[in-house]
């Protein structure tokens, strides 16, 4: 493919650019890419990077992806359309109602893979409220435990309830 | 504490004591997190917005390991205001540019930050000068152990942390290190460098410019992924492999330019110091592209009168929102241009 501006060398810049959900491609050469700044803003965003991949998602699966559009999430009320267009999620939930659609875009984006390998979620602390909940809670079950003569359960649930008291 | 307390100072993030601070300026990892049972920042209502502020502000501010820290109200702030913090890199354009409830909690030394209501509820930013990805990491990671004994995070066992795009999803960390890279650039390697960045997954951008654009040869690589991998391997390949070979690249160049290209190089470096000594009208863009030369200079032993502290501390004063706070009122582009020409005569001269 010939450089679109100087007609001479071989393009090797393909830009592709979509502007409300628009979109426009230019085939340029190193040179005449450098000339028009784009070396370094081919460097795309995550985001436009995501969105390219978004729209060439949808153009290549139109017909099939129709059912799934119509897909919305009931807390958020985000359609798979509608994330394509804005490239942000409405809320942790989608995650699970659009799983079919994602699955692809996340390993696209994400040097194909697909699981989290980092840290997990550290442990809550209890409120104060809740600690009262539990204290609550295990002096029922040793009452239970006494009564029923379980005397082995009711020596665990003393220790428990030492603990945290 | 008053934003003019800080426009008048160096930002702690050009530290010279700093590790090879000569080509890295600095290290920065952000983390993104959500509060699990609401709805990402962009479907968010006013009221939920509201609440998720007060929230997490409440949250951060009750920490106790933080040192002084203060809360700024983005949303009711002035846009000189909100400049300020995007030029001292405290804020992101994107929350500075946004609607509805929004701010940022800010420790006083300037290298910690944390967003809330951006494009996910909570953006967590821990800053150090110099080469120092993994202080970085300890410092923000018992941040957010402290944050998440009080909060619960929206997390699900296969993709980790969950953000509103994907693009953060999993870890959410974005380890970003700003680097000095004129040698490069003057040797015309900048596209070997960028190739074999993207390679490796890594993003380049350029710094101070709008957008993408690079500025003044200042350049900041940052990961590209962050689900699967974890942050103790992104962390460690920065601050062991990507950075020193990158630091190794430019010392490289710049031996080259001293044994080859001797008189080109010091021909740059004294013109851009005659022309910040003597300019009566110049451009931000201007400024920072003789400024870089200059800091090319005298880290490489050129300039020898001048300190780099000055050089460091210009790179800010002279930014637009700088000046106009600095100067107590807004000024046009040409007011700016005057009093920016000003200020770097009375430093430099």
């Amino acid at each position: 493919m010939q450089c679109e501006i100087c007609k001479t060398n071989t393009a090797t810049v393909h830009l592709t650019e979509i502007i409300d959900s628009h979109r426009t491609e230019s085939h340029l050469c190193q040179n005449c890419a450098q000339k028009q700044g784009v070396t370094i803003k081919s460097q795309l965003s995550l985001n436009e990077l995501l969105s390219s991949l978004l729209a060439a998602h949808q153009q290549t699966g139109e017909n099939e992806a129709v059912e799934k559009t119509k897909k919305v999430c009931g807390e958020c009320g985000m359609s798979m359309e509608q994330f394509r267009k804005q490239a942000l999620l409405g809320c942790p939930n989608d995650y699970k109602v659009f799983d079919d659609d994602l699955k692809d875009i996340i390993e696209k984006t994400q040097d194909n893979n697909s699981e989290h390998k980092g840290k997990r979620l550290t442990q809550m602390e209890p409120t104060p409220a809740q600690q009262q909940d539990k204290i609550e809670d295990l002096k029922n079950q040793l009452a239970q435990a006494v009564k029923a003569e379980n005397y082995e359960l009711a020596a665990k649930l003393r220790d428990q309830l030492k603990a945290l008291s | 504490m008053r934003l003019t307390d800080l426009s008048m100072k160096t930002s702690r993030w050009f530290d010279p004591a700093s590790p090879l601070s000569d080509i890295v300026v600095s290290s920065r990892i952000r983390l993104a997190r959500n509060l699990a049972g609401h709805k990402f920042t962009t479907c968010c209502s006013v009221e939920e917005k509201t609440k998720i502020l007060k929230t997490l502000k409440e949250v951060i501010l009750s920490l106790g390991s933080l040192g002084d820290i203060f809360f700024i109200d983005i949303e009711h702030g002035s846009n000189i205001e909100r400049d300020l913090l995007v030029e001292r890199q405290l804020i992101s354009r994107n929350l500075a540019a946004g609607s509805g409830p929004r701010g940022v909690v800010i420790a006083q030394n300037e290298l910690f930050a944390a967003q809330i209501n951006e494009e996910d509820h909570l953006r967590l930013s821990v800053l150090a000068p110099g080469l120092n990805v993994e202080k970085c990491w300890q410092r923000i990671d018992e941040i957010d152990d402290a944050i998440g004994k009080q909060i619960t995070y929206a997390f699900s066992p296969r993709y980790g942390f969950l953000t509103a795009c994907p693009t953060n999803l999993g870890t959410g960390i974005r380890v970003s290190v700003m680097m000095h890279l004129p040698a490069i650039k003057m040797t015309e390697q900048l596209k070997k460098l960028f190739e074999s960045v993207r390679d490796m997954n890594l993003t380049v951008r350029g710094l101070f410019g709008e957008g993408t654009e690079a500025i003044g040869d200042f350049f900041q690589i940052s990961n590209q992924v962050t689900l699967g991998v974890s942050e103790k391997k992104i962390v460690d390949d920065f601050q062991n492999l990507i950075i020193p070979k990158i630091v190794e690249y430019e010392r490289i160049a710049r031996d080259k330019l001293l044994a080859k290209d001797v008189n080109i190089l010091d021909d740059k470096i004294a013109r851009a110091l005659a022309l910040l000594k003597s300019a009566r009208l110049i451009s931000s863009h201007e400024a920072m592209f003789l400024l870089s030369n200059l800091r090319m200079g005298i880290n490489m032993g050129r300039v020898k009168e001048i300190p780099i502290e000055t050089i460091n501390e210009l790179f800010l004063l002279t930014q637009p929102a700088h000046l106009q706070m600095n100067n107590g009122r807004i000024l046009n582009p040409e007011q700016r241009d005057i009093l920016r020409a000003e200020t770097l005569r009375a430093k430099l001269n």
